[in-house]
């Protein structure tokens, strides 16, 4: 079914290419004609030869009806209303941005990106998250401080679990403080908003996990795993929230090349979670503190401790030596916020109120990553 | 943002008076979708590059994605709106508003009614957020497919030139008839008597005395559906001015738009503002919202084709960003905050951060809107002059002194008078002062 204006096009340039042959005009004329009348008949074809009727969404993204809607505007008026009591501005961005602002970014998932088609001009991608475009932001406008928060949505291609809550187009909800301060306030306000939109939202109880990049290679290094193997045994310390320490264990020794000596000696730390307590344990850890680098997270991390409780949130934070997260940007303070409501209760087909729901982090580097004079 | 958040709060507290849901779709669409709707502005839809899946497309409008939605929901009918990002490759001309990605705010009501029922409501939407963004005057212009089709009849267009001359006449909002009937005729090939016609109908606008002068008119009456589309005229300007917006809308021959897919009502609202502003200033001038009657869409994309008649208007939200950002910039920036920040808790002395703290912590979890700068020690200077800047009514001063007596200093950043004020009654003293802040600001 085509629009009768088509079809009426279809039928004049029909005329036009008979009239034309009709005249004998010169050749270029008439090929020039028959592809314009290609061209309409192919826009008409195009929309019976696929068959059907397009009738869904692309894989991966869905419609949200009325009454997702109406849930969804609750939960961004609740989380809106906390940026913006904590004197946060709104900046919005593109849905893409040059292919070569996102390239080098985001490590092994750049195959995740999408591109859009060259078409004749500048190369597109859509964006993957909203932190790369704020500082991109940040560096074209030579922002020296900035709070900011962002609430849209980002794309990546990857395999889809629409049970599970996995698209490809979803929503990201981003704070960020952006700006030379003294050490690890901003950084607990960080934890203190998580803490006041999970309890605003009243999905159950959670916990809001932190620990430190440096504190995570300071204990690398002092469990003696080589320094180019840091980042690869990260990211497998990071699978522990999912899975057993026997098999990241195994992973660490058997794929990435081990020595099962610092395996184990990983496997005491990691094991690890506390508040204060735990921070003076490890403050008294001679072989952790005889790496420069755990020091200097340690001594980070006892400021947070305080601020956090200074900030009533204290009895909601973790301190976990299993927290590692998947970004290579970071370069301090880690967070993840889980919802740790009881996975049987609810009834069947319901979403249970577990899982991560929030992370972070420090990330220093980034913004010099755009600025040529860093 | 700030300006846009306003607009948005307008247009949405709009829609919702009229009891209209919101739906939201994905940013893009299967390529397939889009093909074959859009004429030949087609050229102009952003594609995603293959990447071994789906082919896909940004999506150009959000009315196309809104009977994919009606059709693949089996929906009869809805009322929704719609407010989000569409693309164009088009050519950018970023200082007259025009971008290749920018807002849209479309208001759609779907299904069968009685006739211009719906269609008189989306005029009196217009309307409503057009006062109410304090744009300047402005007019609703409308017409009818029909009405042009029947037009063209009598003047003698022979048909398979209504599209073409329709396009024609879609730009005589921006040019002159001269040149427009210079296209027709030269460009295509329209008889001269043709186009003069045509010209002495296009000059026409007005309210009830021009209805009557075309129902008149043996020519156009003549069409069987001219006549229907007048007697649909008739009852959208007898609804209109029981919607008390008659005096805003003008039936205008000269309407054309540009997409295809109208069957009924056309709709475009104009800002006629004074163009001769101050230099570098936005006029208020020009189209800001469009619509009309689309009933074939929906069916376009059933396989039963079943019929589910559609009627709507589209705000052109970037037009009136430009105009109001303009506007405050030419004003000083004043009265746009970009935080809504209530009260900023200070200190003068050293070694106060923990205080600081625990009084944001006592604000926060009253709800208050708080901060403090993140430094150790900060000069009092610094934070008077960030309360200053970004508008921040109050201040919280913690000091040596003030703790030992139990409380803390309240100063108004605009009076400069402080007062102690002992723990316990701070949330309620701040919340009293807060109140009376809003009340004198609205007065």
């Amino acid at each position: 079914m085509a629009t009768p204006s088509i079809q009426e096009q279809i039928k004049a340039q029909g005329e036009v290419v008979r009239q034309l042959k009709k005249d004998k005009a010169p050749d270029e004329k008439i090929k020039e004609e028959v592809a314009k009348l290609l061209e309409l008949k192919k826009l008409v074809d195009d929309g019976k030869s696929s068959g059907q009727f397009v009738l869904k969404c692309p894989k991966g993204t869905r419609d949200y009806d009325p009454f997702q809607m109406a849930i969804r505007e609750k939960v961004f008026s609740v989380i809106t209303s906390c940026f913006k009591r904590h004197g946060a501005v709104a900046i919005s961005t593109p849905a893409f941005e040059l292919k070569e602002t996102l390239l080098g970014k985001y490590g092994e998932d750049q195959k995740l990106i999408y591109d859009l088609a060259d078409q004749g001009g500048e190369l597109l991608s859509l964006r993957y998250d909203l932190t790369v475009p704020f500082a991109r932001h940040v560096a074209m406008n030579n922002i020296k401080t900035m709070k900011r928060y962002h609430i849209d949505r980002v794309y990546r291609r990857d395999q889809p679990r629409m049970t599970l809550g996995r698209y490809r187009e979803f929503y990201q909800c981003d704070f960020d403080i952006a700006g030379e301060y003294d050490p690890m306030i901003p950084d607990a306000e960080c934890v203190r908003i998580v803490f006041e939109i999970l309890s605003q939202l009243d999905l159950g109880s959670f916990v809001i996990k932190v620990n430190h990049r440096k504190l995570l290679d300071g204990m690398f290094e002092a469990c003696g795993v080589p320094p180019e193997k840091f980042r690869s045994i990260c990211s497998a310390v990071d699978k522990l929230d999912k899975a057993e320490w026997e098999e990241v264990k195994k992973e660490m020794v058997e794929e990435k090349g081990l020595e099962e000596v610092a395996a184990g000696r990983i496997g005491e730390y990691v094991k690890l979670n506390g508040r204060l307590e735990l921070l003076e344990r490890l403050t008294s850890d001679e072989r952790l503190t005889a790496v420069p680098s755990s020091v200097a997270g340690l001594e980070d991390m006892k400021l947070l401790l305080q601020y956090c409780k200074l900030f009533g949130v204290l009895d909601k934070v973790s301190f976990d030596l299993s927290l590692a997260r998947g970004l290579d940007y970071y370069t301090g303070v880690i967070y993840e916020a889980v919802l740790t409501g009881d996975p049987s209760k609810g009834k069947e087909g319901g979403v249970p109120a577990v899982g991560s729901v929030a992370g972070g982090g420090r990330y220093d580097g980034l913004v010099g990553m755009f600025n040529s004079q860093g | 943002m700030a300006i846009r958040e306003g607009v948005f709060s307008v247009i949405i507290s709009c829609f919702k008076r009229h009891g209209a849901v919101s739906i939201s779709t994905p940013v893009f669409e299967l390529k397939e979708t889009l093909l074959g709707k859009y004429g030949e502005d087609q050229k102009l839809i952003y594609d995603l590059a293959d990447q071994g899946g789906e082919l896909l497309s940004l999506r150009y409008d959000l009315t196309v994605p809104f009977a994919r939605y009606v059709a693949m929901n089996k929906i009869k009918t809805i009322k929704r709106y719609h407010i989000d990002r569409v693309y164009r490759r088009d050519q950018p001309r970023m200082t007259l508003g025009r971008y290749r990605e920018f807002y849209q705010c479309d208001f759609d009501i779907a299904g069968e009614y009685d006739p211009m029922i719906p269609d008189a409501e989306c005029v009196r939407i217009v309307y409503e957020i057009l006062s109410q963004l304090d744009l300047g005057s402005f007019i609703i212009k409308v017409n009818h497919r029909n009405v042009l089709d029947g037009m063209f009849e009598a003047c003698g267009v022979p048909p398979e030139k209504f599209r073409s001359i329709c396009s024609s006449v879609d730009k005589l909002d921006k040019t002159e008839w001269e040149e427009v009937k210079k296209e027709m005729v030269e460009g295509k090939g329209l008889e001269e008597a043709v186009a003069d016609k045509i010209g002495e109908y296009v000059k026409l606008s007005g309210h009830f005395e021009l209805l009557e002068k075309l129902m008149s008119d043996m020519g156009l009456t003549a069409v069987a559906s001219a006549r229907a589309g007048l007697e649909d005229m008739k009852l959208l300007l007898h609804y209109c001015e029981l919607f008390g917006v008659l005096d805003k809308v003008s039936f205008d021959l000269s309407l054309a738009r540009g997409l295809d897919y109208y069957t009924g009502v056309i709709y475009e609202a104009i800002l006629t503002g004074d163009a001769t502003m101050k230099d570098g200033e936005v006029p208020a001038v020009g189209s800001v919202a469009g619509g009309g009657r689309y009933d074939g869409l929906v069916g376009m994309f059933d396989p039963k084709g079943q019929h589910v008649p559609c009627v709507g208007v589209s705000i052109g939200i970037e037009r009136v960003f430009s105009i109001l950002e303009s506007r405050a910039k030419e004003a000083g920036g004043k009265g746009i905050r970009t935080v809504e920040t209530q009260v900023m808790v200070a200190s003068g002395q050293k070694n106060l951060l923990e205080q600081r703290m625990k009084v944001c912590t006592l604000l926060w979890n009253a709800g208050i809107k708080t901060e403090m700068l993140y430094k150790r020690n900060p000069k009092l200077l610094n934070q008077f002059q960030y309360s200053e800047r970004e508008g921040v009514p109050l201040l919280v001063i913690v000091g040596e002194e003030e703790t030992v007596k139990g409380g803390v200093k309240i100063r108004d950043t605009h009076t400069r008078e402080e007062d102690f004020v002992e723990m316990a009654a701070l949330v309620p003293e701040l919340n009293k002062r807060l109140a009376e802040c809003q009340h004198s600001e609205r007065v």
